[in-house]
């Protein structure tokens, strides 16, 4: 029967040791109004949002719950009413769900840029070319290995553009290959397998060290990639947390925050991460 | 190799500096999978007894149907949770989507199967005959169901760690309904998963040996509970 008691011990102070953690701290945190910000991957992987998260808690009072997911996932939550604001990256994509009428407000942000990155061996012989497309169809003339996203996110959504662009079917071929992961893992798996992809930038300066895969095309005006925050239309979905929303999404664009942005990542990595762009018009990006 | 005995290394950093942030997704880690387990704990036992020990039509059925449930995929899992627990979802008024109450529910539904199969295997395997000389011996029901629990209590000790072992382990589901949300609902496995994405592979697998060494703390102390009756 020793043993039966000992079960039953072990039983009791686990019981009385979880219910206290219940008690303690972060059911409690559940009291403060909570925002959902459903974003993209590279807004996380960068960590930028670990810096600019916390000052925006402590201005406003409201908790923040970062889902990081696609850009393509993230609207799909904002179609359901499933998130309070969105900071994505697929102006495409961004102006349909606009024009279907449930975003309320959709304002400029940051941009940085697409990269194609690749081996140093460079087997398409890739390097340098000014325009991307050519760059694709040079790829794919060569049949050498593309790694693509694959996961409805912006940046599969610009990969697919570029490859429109340059009159390439790249789907179904056997040199092209769909991850279904985000850009961090995307990009570990081009290095591993020796492959070239489309990358933002932030994603691979955070993670270059660890890669060995070479910038091959930049400077492209088709390689822009533009980060959007996004207010939902509360009318739809009474639960959708406006204020929270509207909150952020000034957050996001104001004076102080832009110079976050701005500096972020120079300390690290030698250069911005993001350049800020709040209150600028789209067309004069990258001039 | 490099990597991974860096590792190691910062796994040991990470413990004995006592890191804040590590230790509060260790503990918040240990709360959800502890409080998942001994709901599982509570429903599989239970239930799982009553299957094995109830005579009905279809229990061959029910038992085949619980035995697939212990190889749940934890996505599907969180999809479902998930989808429960939209805002605009049947359960949304509860709001506790992307909180830790709601990995809790995930990880419970992943458990109870486990918990639940092995039980009633364990409930199963009891000589036939002890149920009946209990009886004879002037036990009530209730009373003859708690002997035949207290004489499987080695299997089903393996069945708590057995649930216990599927979700403090399991990414799928927690990053679904929890959000991997920082100081709120990241626990080791999430946490593990994201450093990964953002190449840190040293943390992710300092985060992986931290998780590996609290799996086998808790299974360690059930194990030794285990086998000290054994040897008696």
């Amino acid at each position: 029967m020793d043993c039966n008691r000992k079960i039953t011990a072990f039983l009791i102070v686990a019981m009385a040791l979880l219910a206290g953690s219940w008690g303690a701290s972060p059911a409690a945190a559940q009291k403060v109004k909570s925002v959902i910000l459903a974003t993209t991957t590279s807004t996380q992987d960068t960590g930028l949002l670990d810096v600019l998260i916390p000052i925006f808690e402590k201005k406003t009072g409201f908790m923040v719950k970062t889902i990081a997911v696609g850009s393509g996932q993230a609207m799909a939550m904002g179609r359901k009413g499933e998130a309070d604001v969105l900071l994505v990256h697929s102006p495409d994509d961004e102006k349909a769900f606009m024009k279907a009428g449930f975003g309320a407000r959709r304002r400029l942000v940051m941009h940085n840029d697409f990269i194609i990155v690749g081996p140093a061996a460079d087997p398409a012989k890739i390097k340098g070319t000014k325009k991307s497309a050519d760059a694709l169809k040079k790829i794919a003339k060569s049949e050498s290995l593309f790694v693509s996203r694959g996961d409805n996110s912006g940046t599969h959504a610009k990969e697919k553009n570029l490859w429109k662009a340059a009159a390439v079917k790249a789907e179904g071929q056997k040199w092209y290959q769909q991850t279904g992961l985000g850009m961090g893992q995307t990009l570990a798996v081009a290095a591993e397998k020796k492959g070239y992809t489309l990358a933002d930038r932030g994603t691979y300066l955070a993670l270059k060290k660890k890669l060995g895969l070479d910038i091959l095309v930049e400077g492209d005006a088709k390689l822009l990639n533009i980060y959007h925050v996004i207010e939902l239309i509360g009318k739809n979905f009474p639960k959708v947390n406006v204020a929270g929303g509207t909150a952020f999404a000034d957050f996001m664009v104001a004076k102080e925050t832009q110079k976050i942005i701005k500096t972020f990542g120079v300390e690290k990595f030698g250069s911005p991460l993001f350049f800020p762009d709040a209150g600028k018009r789209v067309e004069s990006l990258g001039k | 190799m490099g990597i991974f005995l860096d590792g190691i290394w910062q796994a040991f950093y990470l413990l004995v500096t006592l890191d804040p942030e590590v230790l509060r997704i260790t503990l918040l880690s240990l709360q959800i999978s502890g409080s998942a387990t001994l709901i599982s704990m509570l429903l599989g036992i239970s239930s799982g007894a009553a299957v094995a020990l109830a005579e009905f039509p279809g229990k061959r059925v029910v038992i085949s149907l619980i035995n697939t449930g212990m190889g749940l995929p934890p996505v599907v899992v969180g999809l479902f949770v998930t989808m429960f627990l939209w805002r605009n979802g049947p359960f949304g008024f509860l709001e506790i989507l992307y909180t830790p109450v709601a990995m809790v529910i995930a990880q419970a539904v992943i458990a109870v199967p486990i918990v639940t199969g092995i039980t009633i295997a364990a409930m199963q395997n009891l000589p036939p005959n002890l149920r009946l000389q209990i009886l004879s011996l002037g036990a009530t029901r209730i009373q003859m169901v708690w002997i035949l629990m207290k004489e499987a209590r080695l299997p089903l000790l393996a069945a708590v760690m057995a649930g216990f072992g599927g979700v403090i382990s399991e990414v799928g589901a927690s990053i679904m309904v929890g959000g991997n949300i920082k100081g709120f609902t990241r626990v080791l496995t999430t946490a593990t998963v994201m450093e990964t994405g953002k190449g840190n592979f040293e943390l992710a697998i300092a985060l992986g040996i931290i998780l590996l060494l609290l799996a086998f703390l808790i299974t360690g102390v059930l194990t030794i509970i285990q086998q000290r009756e054994k040897r008696r």
